[in-house]
């Protein structure tokens, strides 16, 4: 992969679908399955992971040319873990309670393998524009699946959409909540960790499906396109 | 006069799955009648409402994945599985329990790892895990026998609570229920009390295990020997299961009688017969080779008795059954029988 064959296109399709660190690559599972039993909490860590992600992605990319590759991962490292302790900080200072809601799962996002994955295979080979784009998009995917499977588990297990969404818009945000089923009495599995397995499963089923339909769709288009002349020249 | 030779193997079939699944439900008619003769007609209900709704689930997955219908509708297994998993619910469970258990065994356990045969967790047990862990406070409503109560429900009075929720003079059905025998010795025993006056002073305790209770496992116990001496199942997995059950049961028994129950009392209490012949026997999801049979049979045991008597739940049957699939892909690879010829190793 080297930056002159890589189109911001590209990059995006490739973040938000075709590489999705969450359905296809299945990575940064940990946080993937503890942190979404609501939309608020998914999205909450999705957009601290993603924060993570373009800063780090933007920093390695401007320090690739002075990094040998003997201590590359290392750096990277250290890079990745000073970002983080930025982003805790400041969900610390601006989102507390959402900070103490995700707890453990924000130092966590040090781990997150998605992370040094983009630092490695992609800012490290890349100029600062594409670094920064890639981390967007990869973060913004990773954060979709987040939200889609918080929307899921929380819908199914306790009947309500964005529960709690003052804890990250604010107060004025608090009509955002919605009750789904009125007088549900819960579904303590999607709540609960095998709830995470299946219903990403399930997503992860989805996409395939989807890029099953896709690609029959294509492979006809083809077909057709190869026949026209055929019968033309008939 | 002709002879003829027909060629190897010379060996009947034994019959299609159909033939199988047939005879596993006539073996479970003795059981289910001491069942309904001691616990009502909820019993009933619940069964062909699980049965409805495994043939419809079973029916829009086979739609969905491209399947022929018919041949795997009429092949009785998804009847099978709505039947085992009905008869481990609470008898008069809601209506949508009922749905939710049988429809995620036959979608979620069965059809999503490949349909019949492909399944390597039994769906029933599956599904009734996910019922456990999500809705305790349905799950633990049993109900004592008929002969315990005043008046019994009757059949519209048992439709009405299983599909509206409330019997029509308004009983609400919390008032009804009462802890079955495995649970009453449970929480008995943690607040010390010891085993003998446990029994002695409550009715719902029979002579070998609960009451009611004993006879079901009983009919299980018949309809079980009836599906061995069919060569339907072999001896092996309840065999086993009823003896590392039993043996793990004296142990204790005879160490010290008053803080542990009977090894003929875990027998014939819970689920243990239903399980032993037609759960823990599932030929998808068991272990295939002799030695192996034994193993998870014994396997399965062991851990009924464990999670009864140190765990958190009354009965264990499907979490050890599941846990014991767990390890079949192992013991059935360091089980394979020497092939005829070959040497040990």
């Amino acid at each position: 992969m080297t930056s002159k064959t890589t189109s911001y296109s590209k990059i995006v399709i490739d973040g938000l679908w075709k590489n999705n660190p969450a359905l296809v690559q299945i990575l940064g599972l940990c946080p993937l399955l503890a942190v979404t039993s609501t939309v608020v909490n998914g999205l909450g860590l999705g957009l601290a992971t993603m924060l993570t992600l373009i800063l780090s992605n933007v920093i390695v990319s401007l320090i690739r040319h002075h990094v040998s590759p003997e201590v590359r991962i290392p750096v990277f490292v250290l890079v990745i873990a000073s970002v983080v302790t930025a982003v805790e900080l400041a969900m610390n200072a601006f989102f507390f309670d959402l900070y103490k809601i995700l707890g453990i799962f924000i130092p966590l996002i040090v781990t997150n393998c998605a992370i040094i994955a983009r630092a490695e295979s992609f800012a490290s080979k890349n100029p600062v524009g594409p670094a920064f784009v890639d981390g967007l998009t990869m973060g913004l995917g990773f954060t979709l699946v987040l939200a889609a499977l918080g929307a899921l588990r929380e819908v199914v297990g306790q009947g309500t959409l964005l529960a709690q969404a003052h804890l990250m818009f604010g107060d004025a945000a608090r009509w955002m909540t919605i009750t789904v089923f009125d007088e549900y009495g819960g579904y303590l599995l999607a709540i609960l960790p095998p709830g995470a397995f299946i219903g990403l499963g399930l997503l992860i089923a989805l996409k395939n499906v989807i890029d099953t339909r896709i690609g029959r769709r294509e492979a006809k288009v083809k077909l057709g396109a190869a026949a026209q002349p055929a019968v033309a020249a008939q | 006069m002709e002879l003829r030779t027909p060629s190897s193997p010379h060996n009947h079939t034994h019959g299609t799955v159909t033939t199988v699944m047939l005879r596993v439900l006539y073996a479970l008619l003795p059981g289910i009648a001491a069942y309904v003769y001691f616990f009502g007609w909820g019993v009933v209900i619940t069964i062909s409402f699980a049965i409805g709704v495994a043939l419809i689930s079973e029916a829009a997955m086979l739609l969905i994945r491209g399947r022929p219908l018919w041949p795997f509708l009429s092949d009785g297994s998804a009847i099978v599985t709505a039947v085992l998993l009905a008869l481990s619910l609470p008898p008069l469970s809601p209506w949508w329990i009922t749905l939710l258990g049988v429809s995620f065994s036959i979608v979620i356990a069965k059809h999503l790892y490949g349909g019949l045969g492909y399944n390597p967790f039994n769906p029933a047990m599956v599904g009734y895990a996910m019922l456990l862990i999500s809705f305790p406070r349905e799950m633990t409503m049993w109900f004592p026998p008929q002969m315990l109560t005043e008046n019994p429900l009757t059949v519209l009075e048992i439709i009405s609570v299983i599909f509206v929720g409330t019997s029509p003079n308004g009983m609400e059905l919390d008032a009804l229920t009462m802890a079955t025998p495995l649970d009453t010795l449970k929480t008995q025993l943690n607040l010390e009390k010891n085993v003998a006056d446990i029994v002695a002073g409550n009715p719902l305790f029979g002579t070998l295990g609960g009451l009611g209770w004993e006879w079901v496992n009983a009919g299980f116990f018949a309809g079980g020997i009836w599906l061995i001496y069919k060569r339907v199942i072999s001896w092996h997995i309840p065999v086993a299961l009823m003896a590392s059950m039993f043996v793990a049961a004296s142990v204790f028994y005879l160490i010290s009688p008053d803080t542990y129950a009977s090894p003929f009392f875990h027998l014939f209490s819970g689920a243990t017969m239903l399980g032993a012949f037609f759960i823990a026997t599932d030929p998808v999801t068991a272990a295939t080779t002799p030695m192996g049979r034994l193993l998870y049979g014994a396997g399965i045991g062991l851990l009924t008795y464990t999670i009864r008597t140190w765990g958190g739940y009354p009965d264990a049957i499907a979490f050890s059954v599941l846990l014991m699939n767990m390890v079949v892909p192992t013991i059935d690879y360091y089980t394979q029988p020497r092939v005829f010829g070959h040497r040990r190793n």
